[in-house]
């Protein structure tokens, strides 16, 4: 028999720990992020503090590149992968069911898979449901169908989301939450605040130490794109039920303004966080899930290239296939939100409001 | 032994702040220039990269600095620390020139933030970089990089060739491999000697075996020894180190700012024996930190043990290990291999020489002991609090004193004169203008000012 004489393992919740203690007895990095001034708040940390720090870390890598004690060296810090690991374990553990969680958020296969499913799912539906009637793609797919498979389909992981979120808040010690806190922590998403190094510059993510602020860019374009998107949708709804105007909507309506330029900007953003995340280094994320995280990237962009081509392939044959394919993915990613890269933005946004909601941090003097 | 390919105008000799800013400063003048950094790519930027600060001159609020901190003022605190051991001219020239460091430091990519949680003390005249020193070095090695300087790293020079009043080459061990380096000009930036335990038992005693090297395991003070041998007129007392107090368990190198410990006014230390052997309250730690590293230093093993209650265990910055932590003084003692019995003597003394009175942990409170040889002056409250903790702590090496003797252009001397192409910058001539003591944020000011004007004058011996 032999022994085993590697030092045991940490779970990402110690290994965050003891690499967080030694930031707190440093503070150098005080000024990149919210994650350091939050940091000085305690002189322990229990595991629901290391979920809110995680949290609150945008990877920008800032503190990495800045880091005297960074491998070789042996106290061999590594803050950003430390924390991706806890967030993504937190994720994984406050979603229901959690095996999904594990399933989707690792494995960009999985999540092709799933959609290969949505895909037949809804072929079969476009020509077993084919209305007798109906415009554009009304034709292949009548709206109430339509309203009837979606609605729960985005309702239904929205309410899981919510049930991971008030488990999070008590994790996390989180506060009463005050109008002010939340519209603090808005403005700090909707700037991209944390991923700005502190200094405007941008981030230490594609080009080693050097910062840049493309990162940024790609992930504001994504996320603007998306809620265009989102609001062209919900723009044609109100159009539908409060109008009676019913698609196919021309090029000057709300639901075309809305969302080609949404469309186009959820591309340019895919195509850019694509190429950055080939670029930098997997060693500064959580690695086991890098492949989940790219696949769900791709799949943002599969939304917003079948929806844009779906607008130009108005009245040719191909909108049946195209509604096929674009329904599928907006599909998934509406049943993958909770198990997905998705619930970032819900976990970030909880951790701004909460760290909002707490005494503001010694930083700057005593 | 191979030559490298390459004559450069300028060989800067040393990786870290005041090698960077005379290499990218001659780098702008137009000069070719190639930097011989010792350690290895991860570990480049010496001491510096250890760094949080420099102090800064400046006449009114200036981001990160708040108020106003004029020449004499600068000079009257360097004078307080260094007892008056500085050359005035050369001191005056550093504090004037460090006003016009920070714009040149943000243009050429280092970026600044206010002072850190827990050092309010220090915002009106340190000026702190965002991330520390080692975001400082990195966007120093960008800046030079896309100045067409060339980086050697692992590249260790063992000897720089004094013939006559010129240095005519260097010959360094670059991966392993002896290569003469041939240049117009040399300045040399690579640090003190402090990481050389050899140089450190001759100069101090054998005890100085047992100390801890706070910063790069690098600066071996190869380069100064062999500019001594050769005859270079030299300053500062060579006997001397900085040395602090640090936690007992940090690494023997690098192990850098978090190993510091701020609890001692709220302690009481003891030595291997388990007595008492200084006033640890005699005045603010800030003002006191650096005398512990040669107390500690003074006792027998060189070790020494803060001793705290759960009354002040959270008054201080926190430690990067967790205290040794017991219900009761003897099993506290006994955890840290002391005497349980001269340790509950020591305390129990202590103890019945306290007396009640206002306890203010940022102020001298006055709040001291009656009839104890060794008095604590400020603080001085009991230790009757379980859970008791417990700290060890060793002297760690800040920096050596003995440096080379520059003048106002940053040139190194011999008893014949100047040597014509070589320069000095940064602790190697620290000496200079640190005659004993130190002021908190100075040695990357010495650094930033006399690299920038070797660079310069490097760059005009060969232009
Ligand atoms: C933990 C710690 C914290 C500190 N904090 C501060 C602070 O906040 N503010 C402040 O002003 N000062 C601080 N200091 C002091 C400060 O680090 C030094 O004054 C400053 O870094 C000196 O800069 P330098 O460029 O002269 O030397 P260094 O930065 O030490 O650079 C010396 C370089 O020379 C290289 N080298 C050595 N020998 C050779 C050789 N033979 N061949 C080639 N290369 C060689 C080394 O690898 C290194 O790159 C601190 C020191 C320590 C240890
Ligand atoms: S990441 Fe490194 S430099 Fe930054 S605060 Fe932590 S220990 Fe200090
Ligand atoms: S990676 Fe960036 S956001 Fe995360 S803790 Fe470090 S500096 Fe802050």
């Amino acid at each position: 028999m032999s022994l085993d004489l590697t030092p045991p393992q940490l779970s990402a919740t110690e290994e965050a720990r003891r690499q967080i203690e030694i930031c707190n007895a440093c503070r150098y990095c005080e000024g990149f992020c919210a994650v350091f001034p939050a940091m000085t708040r305690e002189r322990a940390f229990a595991d629901g503090d290391l979920t809110q720090l995680a949290n609150l870390c945008h990877n920008c890598r800032g503190c990495y590149y800045a880091c005297q004690y960074t491998a070789p060296h042996e106290f061999a810090l590594n803050i950003p992968a430390a924390l991706a690991e806890v967030r993504v374990d937190s994720w994984e553990r406050l979603a229901r069911p959690q095996a999904l969680a594990r399933l989707f958020q690792t494995h960009g296969v999985a999540m092709a898979g799933a959609l290969v499913v949505a895909l037949a799912a809804f072929f079969w539906a476009l020509a077993a449901l084919r209305p007798e009637t109906g415009a554009g793609f009304y034709a292949y797919l009548a709206h109430n169908t339509l309203v009837a498979i979606f609605v729960p389909a985005f309702l239904l992981p929205l309410a899981l989301i919510g049930l991971s979120l008030r488990d999070y808040w008590r994790e996390v010690g989180g506060g009463r939450v005050r109008l002010s806190h939340v519209l603090r922590a808005f403005d700090s998403a909707a700037r991209m605040k944390n991923l700005s190094g502190g200094h405007g510059e941008g981030c230490n993510f594609e080009e080693g130490d050097r910062f840049s602020d493309r990162r940024r860019v790609f992930h504001q374009l994504m996320m603007y794109g998306f809620l265009l998107c989102f609001a062209s949708t919900a723009s044609g709804t109100v159009l539908h039920y409060g109008f009676g105007w019913e698609a196919p909507y021309p090029l000057l309506s709300p639901p075309k303004i809305l969302g080609v330029p949404g469309g186009v900007m959820m591309l340019a953003g895919t195509a850019g966080l694509v190429w950055l995340k080939l670029r930098a280094t997997a060693a500064l994320g959580a690695v086991r899930v890098w492949g989940g995280e790219m696949a769900f990237i791709l799949l943002l962009g599969a939304i917003a290239a079948t929806g844009l081509a779906l607008y130009g392939a108005s009245g040719t044959a191909l909108v049946g296939p195209l509604l096929a394919v674009h329904l599928a993915t907006v599909m998934v990613l509406f049943l993958l939100m909770p198990f997905s890269k998705m619930v970032h933005g819900f976990f970030r946004l909880a951790a701004l409001v909460a760290e909002a909601g707490k005494p503001a941090p010694a930083g700057g003097g005593e | 032994m191979k030559d490298w390919p390459e004559t450069f105008d300028l060989a800067v000799v040393g990786g870290g702040n005041a090698a960077l800013c005379a290499a990218i400063t001659a780098a702008e003048a137009g000069a070719s220039v190639l930097v011989l950094e010792g350690a290895p790519a991860p570990y480049r930027g010496g001491n510096s990269r250890h760094t949080r600060n420099f102090r800064c001159m400046h006449r009114g609020p200036m981001f990160p600095l708040t108020g106003a901190y004029e020449e004499e003022e600068y000079l009257h605190d360097l004078m307080l620390v260094t007892k008056g051991k500085t050359d005035e001219g050369l001191a005056r020239l550093a504090i004037r020139s460090s006003e016009e460091c920070l714009p040149w430091m943000q243009a050429h990519g280092v970026r600044f933030q206010p002072s850190l949680s827990g050092t309010l003390s220090l915002s009106r005249t340190n000026a702190f970089f965002l991330g520390g020193g080692k975001a400082l070095v990195n966007a120093y090695y960008n800046t030079a990089a896309d100045l067409g300087v060339k980086i050697a790293y692992d590249a260790q020079v063992s000897h720089v060739h004094l013939d006559g009043d010129r240095i005519a080459w260097a010959e360094a061990e670059i991966a392993g491999h002896p290569v003469t380096v041939q240049a117009r000009a040399f300045v040399l930036a690579s640090g003190g000697f402090q990481a050389d335990l050899d140089w450190l038992a001759r100069a101090w005693g054998p005890a100085a075996r047992n100390f801890l090297i706070r910063g790069t395991p690098y600066n071996r003070g190869v380069v100064l020894r062999d500019m001594l041998d050769q005859g270079a007129d030299s300053v500062g007392d060579p006997t001397q180190c900085h040395a602090v107090a640090i936690d007992g368990r940090a690494p023997k190198y690098d192990g850098g700012i978090v190993t510091r410990l701020d609890c001692v006014p709220f302690s009481i230390v003891v030595n291997r024996n388990g007595d008492r052997f200084y006033d640890e309250g005699e005045d603010v730690w800030p003002k006191r930190y650096a005398i512990w590293g040669r107390l500690v230093a003074a006792q027998p093993d060189q070790v020494g043990y803060a001793l705290i209650d759960a009354k002040s265990i959270d008054l201080f910055m926190p430690s990067v290990f967790p205290p040794v932590k017991a219900d009761t003084i003897e099993g506290l003692a006994a955890q840290m291999n002391l005497d349980p019995q001269a340790v509950r003597r020591t305390v129990d003394g202590f103890n019945a020489a306290c007396r009640p009175g206002p306890f203010h942990p940022t102020e001298l409170d006055g709040l001291r002991t009656e009839g104890l040889e060794i008095a604590k002056t400020n603080w001085a409250r009991p230790l009757d609090t379980p859970p008791f903790y417990g700290y060890q702590l060793r002297p760690g090496v800040t920096f050596t004193y003995l440096g080379l003797k520059v003048d106002a252009r940053a040139q190194v001397h011999t008893a014949a004169g100047p040597i014509r192409n070589l320069w000095a910058a940064g602790e190697i001539m620290a000496g200079s203008i640190l005659g004993q003591g130190y002021l908190a944020g100075f040695g990357m000011t010495i650094g930033t000012v006399f690299g920038r004007i070797a660079g310069k004058e490097a760059a005009a011996h060969v232009a």
